[in-house]
Formats: structure tokens, C-alpha cells, sequence
């Protein structure tokens, strides 16, 4: 009877969590099948997976808060993109070479981004309940007055060094080169990189003694004790195989970025636990409820895009150094809606979303743009249709996510009421 | 009773001449609340009665200071108590128990009940940036919530989802909350027992009379006599945004608070013209066992048997699912049951196939259901026939349009009949006012020439002037064309001017059937959840041997 039981219980878990994350199911089906009709060689899709991992999971990461806190996806993070490029564009100007360049950009995107933030959720706090769709129009808008601010105001009423504008006329060019002399590109990647064995073996070591650490303090439980530890020990022994080795022995990992990667990941953790967290957890479940116990709903809600904004100028300046130049009108434009798409393809929703849910969906999300093109080649001749492909995908999976999450809020209400 | 007199004060809240008017609408006259340390104090009275108007004032909401602030003070402890908002009021000792409940469903037990006031203790980082990000302290809170959870007998877990709990413990966990705030000294229970189940209401009896003999005081809203016998010291009764008296539980009895609640007796009944013959007897409408899914109003189960030609009220208090009987069986919200028409089964959730078996609706949400408020006073009054019946259109097979001058003619007609005051019928029904939109809605409501109307709220938001004439509309029609009249109002003396019937809902069940003219109390008992013709027996089971012979 017991055991009909244990059996029956663990179907429906099973079932509950295929339910729950069928989105991330298929892509993970998916991004299998593309890799394999791509045809190309494993060393190189992980290299180019690694890479675009290092350079995309930042901004993902910065779409979390918004989210715990029921404000959605917040797709200004388009407008925390162009704060960095403000920053990275003086960091070129005044020619401040190597990390320290990239410091100087990032110091100029923090009170940007904070104030830019500040409008954006004031603006917000007035659209309750329509801040994604909010948000993304907000990005279009301000896209304007970016092009006004670089194409007038920069070279005109500020001025800039010739490098940086468009030959014979003001404005700020079309591309902005970071390599070379100008010493931005790879600033941050190229600090310290190991091979992929070696981070394994670090990431491996790391984690395993921490989490013996906290286990002996009692401060973890015994089962996360033993996943953890058997997700280090395994992917260990798993990288002991010869093919596995070689199929990564392409990717590097720059450790630098990763680490930064890492810190958002804990801060994301750690900004839970304090009573601010305490504060987004709250407004994003219950607004009526949060407001009867006297929190300043709005004033939480501002914070939390404050924050994302600024993450998602930081995230940029990383994305920037990595590709090594900066299209200086049209680089934020996708960033909203790639990092919305990849949180939501790691099964996160419109009010819940973790940073193992931003991960496996970044990781998801990059390989199959990785192979999408190769695959479309074999498959039907033609690459254009793998490009059609990852942008059909992308809005896709937004619109399912949209759809998903008014479908639940509809059920909740209709038992509420029964 | 006992804290009194190691106290000094002899009130712990004095509301003394409180008056309020909402735009030139006196909502509260001259009214005054004084409640003992220690004791359960019972605020009763109708919808409208002024009730939730007193207590926002008492928690300085912002709905009153925006409205121009009240005349009248307010003393917590023999001092006057500047309370401009629900912070003051917390700040005074003053707490709430929601009637809907204010949990996150999301959240343990523990974090409920301090949310918003965590335990936490300084980090690094908090040292540089603030108090905001303190770290929490989830031993210190956890010891917490478990002292307020025993507190009100809750043995529950503190690590527990409050959205796994049965609804009753909601309630528990709430109390806990506000008894967990340091120095609360007065505590208002908001129909706390609506959503309890019977023993879970006796639980929370027994709750309530623990933390009075502790010293604090509690308001208890109800609309429950029975419980206002078995938990209450005292009780004052609001009607009409006046007091109509306070007194001592052991002083009084179920009917005569019935009969304070309502006490209107028959004054400026208007008496509806006599019917020139007697009803057929037949029955027109039978209604099973009905329920319906409609927010804030459910229906638990109706049983209803309306006969031809009678004009039928059904009234009760909000919330209780008067409303919810007609936008039941009309199809506007989700049914179950069985509902025959003229001895005809009806298809629930269908809102056309209702209309096409001649029945009708005046909706209670006259600018939401009721009209196209950009549209014209014709389209308006001709719109459902149009759509249901096929009628004002003109041309061969699907292509049919308007036919404008039909239209016409029959708005004018009934613009004459109803009266309605316009400049012409291509008027948008948006600017006309309250009574005229009204009397436009019955005028689209007849146009499909039912055999049966519900009318729902009609004179809801509209001036005395207007209320007379639609309620003179109604009874015309009725008298001189025969029409079958369901009407539902939370305006028990227009029900009693215009019904043969009138059936009392309260807790989404018929409760009972009175003539126009059965006493208050009968009323009131009903309005309650309490049979008249019991209420005797009911009164002594209430009571329990505490009160007095």
C-alpha cells in the first residue's frame, strides 16, 4: 500500500514539475535535436555557448528583483543599457584605458541608471498590473531620446573628441571600436582566464567545501548536502571521460567575469533576507495586504527598478568588453527582450523567478541561438530561416509567458470565489 | 469589567458627537461609542447604517481626511487622539482584524505576522546603507509568532504557508498578528465570523473573550445577533447614520435589537394601488437549490417558488447573495442548480437563452451592465431586442441594418411613458442623470416584452423624486399589464412599500419569507440568519443560561 503510494506520489510530483517548467522541457528537447541537425562540433558550440554565457547572464540575473517583486519583466533594462554606453562612450572619449575604463563607465552608469530607475518606476507605479507591456513601450520611447542625446547634444553642447564622432559632422558614430588602442575590449574577460577543466576543478572544490562547511554548522540540510555534493563530485568524474574533455577543451573561462556573475547571484540571495527583501517578497505577492501593514508600496517598487536598472548598465559594460564594439545605435535594443526571453525559457514567470532559473535558461537560450542558424542551413537550405527562427522564438516565448500568467490569475479567482 | 478599576480611565475609547457628512450627505449625526477596557462591545446595524464610516474615522482613513475630516473627538485612554491615518491609529493601540483577510498566502505564519515589523539585526552592510537591510532575525520572529499563536489557541506550526490553511485558521492567524504589536489596546473584529464554520466561530468566541479578560477591549461588527448574545457585554445599535441606543447584553434581548436595528415600523409607507384581481396562484418561477459563483455576493443554495403576477422583494444585507439570485439565473455569473420558467427548464449560464425565454433584467450596475453610456437613449432601449429577438432591422437575410425610424418611434414612446427627461432620444444615456439612466434601463428591459423582470437595486444612487417614479413604474406595470416582478434592494422600507413578498437572504439562503407587513424584529432576525418564528428557542440557545429570566 505504502510503497502504491510512494509511487503514486512521486508521479504527480514529476507530473507537477514537467507542468510547471513544459517550457523549459521543450527547449531543452529542442536545443538537443538543433545541436545534433546542426552538425557542428561540440568544442565549438561550448566554446561559443561559454562565451556568450560570460557576456549575456549578467543582465538576465538583473531581471530577478523586479519580478520577486510583482512588477513582471522589466524590459527597461533597454534604458539601463543606454546608461552604460553613456559611460562607456566617456570612458572612450577621455581615452582611460584597460579595467580602470571599464570602472569609469560602470561609476558613470550608477547614478544614471539609479535616476533613469527612479522615472522609470515612478512611471510604473502608475500602469499597476500592465508594467511589462509598460516597460517595454518605455524602452521604444527612450530609445528617441537617446538618439537625440547622441546625435545632438553629445559632440554639440558637449563636446567629444573627433575619434568618437561621425567624420565631418556632430554626433557621436555609428560604431565605437574598444580593441586595439582604445584597450576596453576584453578588460574584464582577459584579467585571468583558465581552461575549462581547471575552473571545474575550482568550482568543484569550492563548492564542495562550503557546503561541507555549512553542513557541519548545520546551517544546510542533509538532502541539499547531498546533491550538492554529488553535483561537484559527478560533473568531476564526468569530465574524467575523454570525449567530454575534448569536446570543452576549446571553451575558456574567464574567471574575473564569472566571479562578478557570482557576486549578483549572492546578492540576489543575500538583499532576500534583509527586511528590504522581506518588503519586494511582500509587495509582489500582495499590494492590498503589504499596504495594510503600512509599507510604502510604491516606494519599494521604485527601489526595485532602481536596482535592476543599474544591474542591467553593469550587465551591458560586460556585454560591450566582450564583443569589443559598440554599435552605438542599436546595441540596447535587443537587450530587454533576449534577457526576457532567456529567464522565462529557464522557466521562471511573470511573479517568480530565481538565479538557477535565470542560468539554465540563459544556457539554453545561447545554445540554441548558437545552432539555430546551422541547423536551419541543413534542415532546409537555408540559414535566414534559423534566424527567423530565434526572433519567432523570442517573442514567443514572451507572448506564452503573458498568456500563462493572466490564465493563472483567472483560475485563482474563479476558485477564489467558488 | 475587572480592569476598571485599576485603571484610570473609565473608557478606553470615547467617541463622543461624531458626525460626517460625504458631500453635503450626512452619513453620520451626533453619534457616540464608549467602550470599557476589558469588554466586548457589539456595533450593529444595516448596510448604511454608518457602521464602517464610524470605524474609518477611527482608523484615520484616508477616504474620511480627504472628504473633509468629521466633527465630533475621539479620546483613547481619557485623551484626545489625533488619528490621521491607520499608522496613528496603531501607534494608539488601535488594531483591525479584516473582514477579507490581509494575508500573503506566500508567506509562513510567522512572516504574516510580523510583516512589516521584522526582527532584524545589523550587517555590514546595514551599518553603511541603512536599516533596510538589516538582516532578519528568523529565530527571534519564529518565538514570536508561536507566543501570539498560543495566545489564541492556535497550535499550528509558525513555519507553516498560511495559503495551506484551512480558511478558518486565517482568522487565528490574523488575531495573532494584532496581538503581537506591542500595546494594543483596543482591537476591532470585522464580521470576523462570515467565513468560519460553526465551531470555528465558537473558537473564535472563545478566543475573544481570553483577550478581553486580559484588559483589551474589542468592537465585534456582526450581523449576528446569536453571537452578539453569547460573546458581548455591551451593544450599540447604529441605523441611519444615528445612534439609536446603547445598552447593557444582560438588559436587552434578540428581538428588541432586531427591533433597534430596523425600527422604522411603517412610517411613510406609500401604499402601491390594490391589485383589480387576485393572483392566478400559478407558479412562475421555481428555483432549486441555486448557487452561484458571484464575488462578494454568493449564492449557497436558493430555494424560491415566485408566482404570476406577483411582485416579489428580496432583501438582506450586503454581501449575503440577494444580488447574486438575479445575475444567477440571468446568466451573468456562474450557476448550478435547477431553475424552471413557467414550468420550463432554463439553461443556466446562458445569458441569451434567458432573454429568449422572456425574462429580463434592470442590472444593479446601472453604468457597467446596465447601458452603453456613449451610446444614444434608442440604441440603448432597443439594443437587446435587436440582438435577441431580431427586432428594429430592416433588408433581406444576414444583411440586415438599422431600421432608424422604428427605433425612433418606440423610444419616443417609451420616453413619454417612463417619463424620462431628455433633450431626445439621440441623447448619450452617459448624460443623463441617475434617475433617467434608470428609467432607460427598465425601458431596454421591456422593450423584449418580457414575461418576467428582475430589477435589481433600482434606486440605488438616484434622488427621492426618481426613486418614487420608478418604483411607481414597476408597481403600473405590474398592475395593468400583469408582469412578474423579482425585486431585489438593500432598501427594506421601498420592498415593504411595493412587494406582496418579500423573501430575506442572508448567508446565500433564503431565510425566510415575510408579508409587507411583519414586525421589525422579524425583519431583523432574518436579516441576521434567524428564523422569526424560532427565534425564541434560538434566543435561549444564544444565551446559554447567561441571561437573566
Amino acid at each position: 500500500m505504502t510503497d502504491v503510494n510512494k509511487r503514486d506520489k512521486t508521479i504527480a510530483a514529476v507530473r507537477g514539475n514537467v507542468r510547471e517548467y513544459i517550457v523549459t522541457y521543450v527547449f531543452l528537447i529542442l536545443s538537443v535535436i538543433l545541436v545534433i541537425y546542426s552538425g557542428r562540433p561540440m568544442t565549438d558550440i561550448l566554446q561559443q555557448v561559454m562565451g556568450r554565457l560570460s557576456r549575456n547572464l549578467f543582465v538576465v540575473l538583473a531581471l530577478i528583483i523586479p519580478i520577486i517583486a510583482g512588477m513582471g519583466i522589466n524590459f527597461a533594462i533597454t534604458i539601463g543599457a543606454m546608461a552604460a554606453q553613456i559611460g562607456l562612450l566617456l570612458a572612450i572619449n577621455w581615452e582611460i584605458k584597460g579595467i580602470l575604463g571599464l570602472l569609469v563607465a560602470a561609476g558613470i552608469t550608477l547614478p544614471l541608471g539609479a535616476v533613469f530607475g527612479f522615472l522609470i518606476g515612478s512611471l510604473l507605479n502608475k500602469m499597476k498590473g500592465q508594467e511589462t507591456i509598460g516597460s517595454l513601450i518605455l524602452g521604444y520611447f527612450a530609445n528617441g531620446a537617446y538618439q537625440l542625446l547622441f546625435l545632438f547634444i553629445f559632440g554639440k553642447l558637449i563636446p567629444l573628441s573627433e575619434k568618437v564622432t561621425i567624420v565631418g559632422a556632430t554626433g557621436v558614430a555609428n560604431t565605437l571600436n574598444l580593441t586595439g588602442q582604445v584597450g576596453l575590449h576584453t578588460a574584464l574577460d582577459g584579467l585571468w582566464r583558465v581552461p575549462f577543466g581547471t575552473a571545474l576543478y575550482g568550482v568543484s572544490a569550492i563548492v564542495l567545501l562550503g557546503a561541507v562547511l555549512l553542513f557541519a554548522a548545520k546551517k544546510m540540510s542533509r538532502n541539499r548536502f547531498i546533491l550538492l555534493g554529488a553535483v561537484a563530485v559527478g560533473s568531476v568524474l564526468l569530465y574524467q571521460i575523454p570525449a567530454v574533455q575534448k569536446a570543452f577543451s576549446m571553451a575558456n573561462v574567464p574567471v574575473v567575469t564569472f566571479l562578478v556573475v557570482a557576486v549578483l547571484c549572492l546578492f540576489n540571495v543575500a538583499i532576500m533576507k534583509t527586511r528590504l527583501g522581506q518588503k519586494f517578497r511582500a509587495v509582489g505577492q500582495s499590494r492590498t495586504v503589504a499596504n495594510a501593514s503600512g509599507i510604502n508600496v510604491n516606494r519599494v517598487r521604485v527601489i526595485a527598478i532602481m536596482i535592476s536598472t543599474v544591474l542591467a548598465g553593469w550587465g551591458q559594460i560586460i556585454f560591450i568588453q566582450n564583443l569589443g564594439t559598440l554599435q552605438t545605435y542599436s546595441a540596447h535594443e535587443m537587450v530587454g527582450l533576449y534577457a526576457g526571453a532567456a529567464i522565462l525559457v529557464g522557466g521562471a514567470s511573470l511573479n517568480k523567478a530565481t538565479n538557477g532559473q535565470a542560468i539554465v535558461g540563459c544556457v539554453l537560450f545561447h545554445l540554441l541561438f548558437v545552432v539555430a542558424q546551422d541547423a536551419g542551413r541543413n534542415l532546409f537550405g537555408d540559414p535566414a530561416i534559423g534566424e527567423f527562427f530565434r526572433v519567432f522564438i523570442s517573442y514567443g516565448v514572451i507572448a506564452v509567458a503573458l498568456v500563462m500568467h493572466s490564465w493563472k490569475k483567472q483560475k485563482a479567482q474563479a476558485e477564489l470565489s467558488r | 469589567m475587572k480592569g476598571e478599576l485599576l485603571l484610570p480611565h473609565e473608557y478606553i475609547l470615547e467617541m463622543n458627537g461624531i458626525s460626517k457628512e460625504y458631500g453635503g450627505n450626512a452619513v453620520l449625526r451626533d453619534v457616540s461609542l464608549k467602550v470599557r477596557p476589558g469588554e466586548i462591545h457589539a456595533l450593529l446595524g444595516e448596510n448604511g447604517a454608518g457602521k464602517s464610516t464610524l470605524m474609518n474615522i477611527l482608523f484615520g482613513m484616508p477616504v474620511i481626511h480627504a472628504t473633509g475630516g468629521f466633527k465630533g473627538e475621539v479620546l483613547v485612554d481619557g485623551q484626545p487622539a489625533n488619528i490621521h491615518s491607520p499608522m496613528d491609529a496603531m501607534k494608539q493601540g488601535v488594531g483591525m482584524v479584516h473582514q477579507e483577510f490581509m494575508l500573503i498566502p506566500g508567506f509562513t505564519i510567522t512572516e504574516n505576522i510580523k510583516l512589516n515589523r521584522e526582527v532584524s539585526k545589523p550587517n555590514l552592510v546595514s551599518r553603511i546603507l541603512g536599516q533596510e537591510l538589516e538582516s532578519l532575525d528568523h529565530a527571534a520572529m519564529a518565538a514570536d509568532a508561536r507566543a501570539a499563536l498560543d495566545s489564541v489557541g492556535v497550535s499550528l506550526p509558525e513555519s507553516t504557508l498560511v495559503k495551506t490553511l484551512p480558511v478558518g485558521y486565517m482568522q487565528f492567524v490574523e488575531i495573532a498578528r494584532e496581538i503581537d504589536k506591542q500595546g494594543v489596546k483596543l482591537l476591532v473584529f470585522d464580521e470576523p465570523t462570515a467565513v468560519l464554520t460553526e465551531s470555528e466561530a465558537d473558537q473564535l468566541i472563545s478566543v475573544m473573550k481570553s483577550i478581553a479578560s486580559r484588559g483589551i477591549a474589542i468592537i465585534f461588527i456582526t450581523h449576528r445577533l446569536n453571537e452578539v448574545m453569547q460573546a458581548c457585554d455591551t451593544v450599540t445599535v447604529l441605523r441611519d447614520g444615528k445612534l439609536v441606543g446603547t445598552k447593557p447584553i444582560k438588559e436587552t434581548s434578540l428581538v428588541e435589537m432586531a427591533t433597534m436595528m430596523i425600527g422604522r415600523g411603517n412610517e411613510g409607507m406609500n401604499e402601491s394601488a390594490a391589485r383589480s384581481q387576485p393572483l392566478s396562484g400559478k407558479t412562475a418561477l421555481k428555483v432549486r437549490n441555486l448557487h452561484v459563483a458571484m464575488p462578494g455576493e454568493n449564492v449557497r443554495g436558493i430555494d424560491l417558488d415566485v408566482m404570476e403576477g406577483e411582485i416579489i422583494g428580496i432583501g438582506g444585507l450586503a454581501g449575503q447573495g440577494k444580488v447574486g439570485l438575479p445575475n444567477g439565473v440571468m446568466g451573468l455569473y456562474p450557476a448550478q442548480g435547477e431553475v424552471t420558467l413557467f414550468d420550463e427548464p432554463l439553461t443556466l449560464n446562458d445569458s441569451a437563452a434567458s432573454l429568449k425565454k422572456g425574462m429580463s433584467m434592470v442590472s444593479e450596475d446601472r453604468r457597467g451592465v446596465g447601458l452603453l453610456l456613449e451610446e444614444s437613449i434608442e440604441d440603448n432601449i432597443t439594443f437587446n431586442a435587436m440582438q435577441i429577438k431580431g427586432e428594429y432591422l430592416m433588408g433581406p437575410g444576414p444583411l440586415k441594418i438599422k431600421s432608424g425610424r422604428q427605433i425612433r418611434q418606440h423610444a419616443d414612446k417609451m420616453i413619454k411613458e417612463l417619463d424620462i427627461r431628455c433633450r431626445s432620444a439621440a441623447q448619450p444615456a452617459g448624460t443623463l442623470s441617475g434617475g433617467n439612466q434608470q428609467k432607460v434601463c427598465v425601458a431596454k428591459a421591456l422593450a423584449l416584452n418580457p414575461r418576467f423582470l428582475f430589477v435589481s437595486e433600482p434606486t440605488r444612487g438616484i434622488d427621492i423624486g426618481a426613486k418614487k417614479l420608478v418604483l411607481d413604474t414597476l408597481v403600473d406595470l405590474n398592475r395593468q399589464q400583469g408582469l412578474t416582478v423579482v425585486m431585489v434592494s438593500s432598501e427594506l422600507m421601498e420592498l415593504r412599500s411595493v412587494c406582496d413578498r418579500i423573501a430575506i437572504v442572508a448567508e446565500g439562503k433564503v431565510v425566510a419569507i415575510l408579508p409587507p407587513d411583519a414586525p421589525d424584529a422579524d425583519f431583523g432576525l432574518a436579516m441576521s440568519g434567524i428564523k422569526p418564528d424560532n427565534h425564541q428557542a434560538a434566543g435561549q440557545a444564544a444565551a446559554e443560561g447567561e441571561q437573566l429570566p
